[in-house]
């Protein structure tokens, strides 16, 4: 195994780079996954023969809940590989994921809630994932206002690195608890939509949504990760060649 | 000789030294620790007067009020825990001792326990019969909160590290806490409400107590960390 | 076209949510932008202060 290109992408005025000349391809990428996804979303799928029309929510609202969860695990991972090797671009990913997770898990509650009205008739019913979800947009705040507390940058990076490591150990037993929790009392809420159960002209453009919302989240997090990497090494002498001062 | 100092312990004498120091300190001032048992005794005599006095009624509510006024309360008490130590720098000195600051923070977080945790558990008798619980229900109810406040204050540990020296720590506190606890809430709670019901309890138990090992396992091992990045 | 906005009438709820997410998308370009943005402008006086001080 090579590891030369994981030491290169620590080097800042290297990740700077390569990160701007990717950012358009991924923006690209998004951009047409989500013209396909939503022609098939909106356009060609079927109504569902339970919820008609209403479920098309689903290409927004499940896209939008794995973003949120994935922006988390980047976090940790990025946040796990900057307090092991130091590395003060992976510290920089690791603060660009917060914000972003967090709006999205917003989206994925408010979207659920929208569902949530025709299907169950509640805006908000107590349901696992919705509820999950809620407690993932307090741990997003939790992040933030650690990082926010601490005014020294080093310091704040790895201090809210080891809370997105306990984060994201306790993120299966928070999803695993409440999954419990809501079988006691019966959840007849739960919406169903088993993998199995769904046709291809569902299934294909809600995968081809959730690819674009993944490309979306790569382009966005390598701009603000290059942000965070001109704020981390402020003094150094390739930053007046890369921004052309 | 020459690379062993003098004083050197063993991590296990020094744990159990450091046991008996912040016992001594902390009897030294009761009106501290006792303060969260008393925030306990009061957050749980507000649901009746918030909610219906009828002991039918209160009986529903009890699991849920035990659970959240001891949780708000081992939160109150975190405060406490590295503080003192943060201020007159001999968190500092634990850190840069050579022993493993994961296992110092431990015994200190057995002790914070036993300081403010066992207090809560051993009232919950009394408070549990006063919202309406059966007196079979009480081991059950015990063993549940001894199980549940040793995990909240293991976990605690972690924010407590984390928020170490920060001006308005108190609420970040809360903030980076509570989400890590659902867990141990909702096991807490459901193995309380199946003692008032008298009914098995041992799956909520179980798990209870899995968390328990993992968080002993774990939890000071990101104490120390966050103390170490903390005191930088 | 209407029967498609209609959305079996359902839209009053499928397209608040496509609209919500749609802005939640532009947001967060935009946030991320300026967020680069500042951080480039910050560098850039750095840099000339440091070279007009030097």
């Amino acid at each position: 195994m090579n590891w030369t290109w994981f030491h290169r992408f620590g080097s800042p005025p290297y990740f700077y780079r390569v990160a701007g000349k990717m950012i358009p391809w991924f923006a690209w990428l998004a951009a047409i996954t989500a013209v396909a996804g939503l022609v098939g979303g909106l356009g060609l799928a079927p109504a569902d023969y339970q919820q008609g029309e209403g479920y098309r929510i689903i290409f927004v609202h499940v896209p939008a809940a794995v973003l949120s969860t994935m922006a988390y695990s980047v976090m940790a991972v990025a946040a796990g590989v900057g307090l092991i090797w130091r590395m003060n671009v992976a510290h920089a990913v690791a603060a660009s994921c917060a914000a972003v997770g967090a709006w999205f898990t917003l989206v994925a509650l408010a979207t659920g809630s929208l569902w949530g009205r025709p299907m169950w008739g509640t805006y908000w019913a107590w349901d696992p994932r919705l509820t999950s979800e809620l407690v993932l947009l307090f741990l997003y705040l939790g992040y933030m206002g650690l990082r926010g507390a601490i005014d020294d940058t080093a310091r704040a990076d790895r201090a809210s690195a080891v809370l997105a490591l306990v984060g994201v150990i306790n993120l299966p037993i928070i999803h695993y608890s409440v999954d419990w929790w809501n079988s006691l009392h019966q959840g007849h809420t739960v919406l169903k939509f088993g993998k199995a159960s769904m046709p291809p002209s569902m299934l294909v453009p809600l995968l081809l949504m959730m690819l674009a919302f993944s490309f979306y989240f790569a382009a966005i997090l390598l701009v603000r990760a290059r942000g965070e990497v001109l704020r981390r090494e402020r003094n150094a002498r390739w930053i007046s060649e890369a921004i052309g001062a | 000789m020459s690379n062993a100092t003098p004083t050197a312990v063993s991590s296990a004498r020094a744990g159990w030294l450091l046991v008996q120091r912040d016992l001594r300190l902390g009897l030294r001032r009761p009106g501290e620790w006792l303060q969260p048992l008393v925030f306990f005794l009061v957050v749980t005599t507000l649901f009746p007067l918030a909610t219906d006095p009828q002991m039918s009624r209160l009986r529903d509510i009890a699991p849920g009020a035990l659970w959240v006024a001891a949780l708000l309360s081992s939160l109150l008490a975190l405060e406490l825990l590295f503080r003192e130590d943060g201020q007159d720098g001999s968190l500092e000195q634990l850190a840069v001792s050579g022993l493993p600051l994961s296992w110092l923070l431990l015994a200190k977080t057995c002790v914070h326990w036993l300081m403010t945790g066992l207090p809560l558990v051993l009232a919950a008798p009394l408070v549990a019969t006063a919202l309406g619980a059966p007196y079979a229900a009480i081991p059950g109810i015990l063993a549940a909160l001894l199980l549940g406040s040793v995990a909240l204050s293991l976990i605690g540990a972690v924010g407590a590290g984390l928020t170490l020296g920060l001006r308005r720590g108190g609420v970040l506190l809360a903030l980076l806490v509570l989400p890590l606890a659902v867990p141990v809430l909702i096991f807490g709670a459901r193995a309380t409400a199946l003692a008032i019901a008298l009914e098995p309890m041992a799956a909520p138990m179980y798990l209870l107590g899995a968390i328990v090992v993992l968080s002993a396992t774990l939890a000071p091992l990101a104490a120390a960390a966050a103390v170490r990045i903390s005191l930088e | 076209m209407m029967h498609w906005l209609n959305m079996g009438g359902y839209w009053m709820f499928v397209w608040p949510s496509y609209v919500l997410t749609f802005l939640a998308v532009v947001l967060n370009v935009y946030l991320a932008r300026r967020s680069l943005q500042v951080a480039k402008t910050e560098a850039r006086r750095r840099a000339q202060a440091q070279g007009s001080g030097s």
